[in-house]
């Protein structure tokens, strides 16, 4: 699923990553916890989160996720548009809540790449 | 072994924004130096969750990494509070953090043990009212 659908199916704001639109996203993961991302995730490239700190960037950069959508409607920072921009990352931000958002691309084809519990 | 390249850095304590930021440097030093993406994500991951520990418990610290052809030594030294029980702190899901720091997303327990998940030799060193030194090393090959 390229990130332009996305924003289109979570009728997302896009604060970052303006010209990403055309990057493919091949699974996703959600967590408001950084720890449990840092532990759990393997090649996901798509963050959602509840959680809007610049750490949300830091730990997408050291997993090589390309994209973040912050739900709930949250706005980034200064300090993560800035630390996004500087790394190619794309941030988005959509009025779902994170159960509602996961369900909404899930539903679409963006699976979730850890199907093997 | 041929010379290793140095680098160092100071990790500033309760400053959430920075946190990361000397990680960040060995993570583009490593792609620059053409080490293999599965590797960097080791090293990127361990050294991450070890500057976070520093700037949430040990109100900062010092990183000096080494980085030779076929590994990576990660030395974090912080004059902190110690860890009394370090096979403790090492079970998955043992926290001390409080709940402003699990409002920033971590203190979930999984810090130390990702570190040693992800790295190829693991070793803290901690005495109580003194300080925490925690090494890694991550195999190239």
């Amino acid at each position: 699923m390229k990130i332009k659908e996305i924003v289109k199916l979570l009728n997302a704001k896009v604060y970052c990553g303006e010209d990403l639109g055309e990057m493919e996203i091949h699974s996703a993961c959600a967590s408001d916890m950084m720890s449990d991302v840092l532990a759990f995730v393997k090649d996901q490239a798509l963050l959602i989160s509840g959680l809007c700190n610049p750490q949300v960037i830091r730990t997408a950069d050291m997993m090589d996720i390309k994209c973040i959508v912050l739900v709930r409607g949250k706005a980034p920072t200064a300090d993560m548009m800035a630390i996004a921009e500087q790394k190619g990352i794309a941030i988005l931000s959509s009025e779902y809540r994170m159960y509602s958002a996961c369900g909404v691309l899930y539903a679409n084809g963006l699976i979730a790449g850890d199907a093997t519990v | 072994m041929s010379e290793a390249l140095r680098l160092e850095f100071n990790v500033a304590g309760n400053n959430f924004i920075s946190a990361g930021s000397a990680s960040d440097e060995v993570k583009k030093t490593l792609k620059m130096l053409g080490i293999g993406a599965q590797f960097i994500r080791k090293v990127a991951i361990a050294m991450y969750e070890g500057e976070i520990n520093m700037v949430i418990h040990a109100g900062g610290g010092r990183a000096i990494v080494d980085i030779f052809p076929e590994k990576i030594k990660i030395v974090l030294q912080d004059e902190g509070p110690g860890i009394p029980d370090i096979e403790l702190a090492m079970k998955e899901g043992y926290s001390t953090a409080t709940d402003n720091i699990r409002d920033l997303g971590f203190g979930a327990g999984m810090g130390l043990p990702n570190m040693k998940k992800y790295t190829d030799e693991f070793l803290i060193e901690s005495e109580v009212g003194v300080g925490t030194t925690v090494t890694m090393v991550v195999n190239f090959i």
